[in-house]
């Protein structure tokens, strides 16, 4: 039990990031519109909100400007594709190198510490929550540790992303909304010809994938660590959309994927536990190569087929 | 072709007048990035402070992927930048290429000691003696017998910081754990301060009281974990002190900054090509003392570590290099 909960515990910090970039890009997927900027949004809101929270003090502040930068840049890619019908997947790639150079250039002309945000200290980051009665029951064998050690001591950013994971199955399976967005991306024709616009839709979609990666990044600088530093992100963007995949474009499968993943993480950060399940040394690389060995698994249909939605990629045109 | 012949005379006399104009030296850094705090600031600041002392210009260049490192040590070249210092191991095979093809330009190189080239200074440290000192300090620190050490990518070079720190934890306390994690594989592990905070977590659980990074940009990450959890940290190449007050136990300090000093301050003339070792005896590496570690460093920990700086200097503790048989006496990795 000592062993374990620490791995689980770090599995929870790991896989929030990669849990809400995921269901970024489910909203977005789902709408038709395939997001590989997951990264780059990723990335420009773990700036802002650091540089907003070390100027201001205020991690709130911090926030609400690492969510306004990831919506800015989803817009750019919605305009860039839904507006202009555009690549969608060049359009990414190329918020991908805007986020990844504009960070560092803009910190490096505010703070002028090399592309860094200073580190941030009090109000500036998100405390962890010690949830009720988690010191008193942390003496209860099993339930009690459980409880202290592993769901209590959490930023607020983490409860928020699990409550994340029912809210948008019940937006997406319980709403009219989700019907619709759903639709839009399985058949636009049918939406349009219900006199719903198609357009107003993926916007929609996109935006809701801009909150989320907004709240991604921020987790990452002003929860996970105190400050910006570049390419901070570091690929946990691109490990969200092979957990999307893993998912099966599903929001409680993505709960479990990004956990899977995390868990994995998790996993190659002790190697003595490692050994101690397993009875033989693993290689760390080859647990940080899992989550795609195992995307490509079920992409190439072993377990199960992922079947994305089918409209996704290509822009709505009205016929004439 | 008469044109095209005074045409090309012409470029070469641009070229001709674009190296005398352009006689200084230059810098070029490695991945990881002029501000990382660490290894290449150091060596950003020793350029810097010869540039202010001396009134003298410098260009300088940042690497910021594989692809660049050959082309921009030939774009310096080209220019007629001299001497050219370059950072970092993984530039060996960059200056192996473009050094013997300008014989007239001076090289220096930095972490690298094996080439054999003409017009080339290495400029290797004694990383194992300065890290075994750090690596006293960590132990005597340490109330749980347990200390870390988190490393950046996975390279000889760190291996080497990692071997001489365990030795000097060793040599306080034989029966002290070590925990030694490496962030990764491949140069994003210079940059992953997520990634190094959560290493630090892990090996806090397991017990670990004082954790020695040796990472680059990952480093901030582990420095500000370990404030977090209220135990001790250990910064790297510069003096990482200052980033969190009374909570960093001491840095390492090698003095990328010192070397790069020299080079330039020799210039051309002063140039001496072969290897030079910078450790204890010229101060080329060692620990940090100032007023934000002053009330963490006991007397009794001075005196030990001078003694076995000292020590080390008239060879009476040896302290085994990594790369002299590619493996740790007392670690293994």
């Amino acid at each position: 039990m000592d062993l374990i909960l620490p791995v689980l515990d770090t599995t929870v910090r790991l896989a929030i990031p990669l849990l809400f970039a995921c269901l970024a890009g489910l909203f977005s997927e789902r709408a038709g519109i395939f997001d590989i900027g997951l990264e780059g949004k990723m990335l420009a809101a773990a700036f802002f909100s650091a540089a907003l929270a070390a100027v201001t003090g205020s991690v709130w502040l911090g926030l609400l400007a690492g969510i306004a930068a990831s919506i800015t840049l989803s817009a750019i890619h919605g305009i860039a594709s839904i507006t202009f019908r555009g690549n969608q997947l060049i359009s990414g790639v190329a918020i991908n190198f805007l986020a990844a150079g504009l960070t560092v250039l803009i910190a490096q002309d505010w703070f002028q510490q090399g592309g860094r945000t200073p580190s941030l200290i009090g109000g500036a980051r998100f405390e962890t929550i010690d949830l009720p009665f988690a010191e008193a029951l942390s003496g209860v064998p099993i339930f009690g540790q459980i409880y202290a050690d592993l769901i209590s001591g959490h930023t607020i950013l983490v409860y928020v992303g699990f409550l994340c994971v029912p809210l948008t199955w019940w937006i997406l399976f319980r709403t009219r909304f989700g019907l619709r967005l759903r639709a839009v991306g399985e058949n636009p024709a049918a939406v349009d010809t219900a006199g719903i616009s198609v357009v107003w839709l993926r916007f929609a979609a996109v935006g809701i994938c801009g909150i989320l990666c907004g709240l991604a990044g921020a987790y990452l600088a002003t929860g996970l660590q105190a400050g910006f530093v570049k390419d901070m992100s570091s690929g946990r963007g691109f490990i969200a959309l092979a957990a999307l995949i893993f998912a099966k474009w599903r929001p409680w499968y993505a709960l479990y994927a990004t956990l899977l993943f995390g868990f994995l993480q998790a996993l190659s950060l002790r190697p003595d536990v490692v050994e101690l399940i397993f009875r033989v040394p693993m290689p760390v690389q080859f647990l940080d190569a899992l989550p795609y060995i195992l995307t490509v698994v079920i992409l190439a249909g072993f377990v199960g087929k992922a079947i994305p939605p089918k409209a996704g990629g290509e822009p709505y045109v009205k016929e004439r | 072709m008469t044109s095209l012949k005074k045409l090309l005379g012409a470029t070469a006399l641009v070229a001709a007048a674009a190296t005398v104009a352009n006689a200084e030296p230059a810098l070029m850094y490695d991945l990881g990035g002029k501000f990382d705090k660490s290894f290449n600031e150091a060596a950003y600041n020793g350029a810097r402070r010869w540039a202010e002392e001396t009134g003298n210009t410098y260009r300088e260049i940042e690497v910021t992927s594989e692809a660049q490192r050959v082309q921009f040590a030939t774009r310096l070249a080209e220019a007629g930048f001299n001497p050219i210092v370059v950072l970092g191991f993984q530039n060996a095979a960059t200056v192996e290429e473009v050094a013997p093809n300008y014989p007239d330009t001076k090289f220096a190189i930095i972490d690298v000691g094996w080439l054999d080239i003409e017009n080339l200074r290495q400029i290797t440290f004694a990383e194992h003696e300065g890290s075994y000192l750090v690596g006293m300090m960590a132990a005597m620190a340490s109330e749980s017998d347990t200390i870390g050490f988190v490393g950046g990518m996975d390279v000889p070079l760190i291996r080497h910081f990692a071997c001489g720190y365990a030795q000097g934890a060793k040599a306080v306390n034989p029966d002290i754990e070590i925990i030694a994690n490496m962030t990764g594989t491949t140069p994003a592990a210079w940059n992953d301060p997520v990634r190094g905070g959560e290493l630090t977590k892990a090996q806090i659980s397991q017990g670990a009281d004082v954790v020695y990074a040796a990472a680059g940009g990952t480093g901030v990450g582990v420095l500000q974990a370990a404030a977090d959890a209220d135990i001790l940290s250990i910064g790297v190449d510069s003096n990482q002190n200052y980033l969190h007050p009374g909570e960093v136990l001491t840095s390492m300090l090698k003095r990328v900054d010192n070397a790069v000093y020299d080079v330039f301050e020799a210039g051309v003339e002063g140039f001496e090509p072969g290897v030079h070792v910078m450790g204890l005896e010229n101060d080329g590496v060692g620990y940090a003392l100032d007023e934000f570690n002053a009330d963490l460093v006991t007397d009794e920990m001075k005196t030990a570590v001078d003694q076995a700086r000292e020590a080390i200097i008239a060879g009476n503790i040896e302290v085994v290099a990594y790369y002299e048989n590619d493996s740790c006496p007392v670690l293994e990795f």
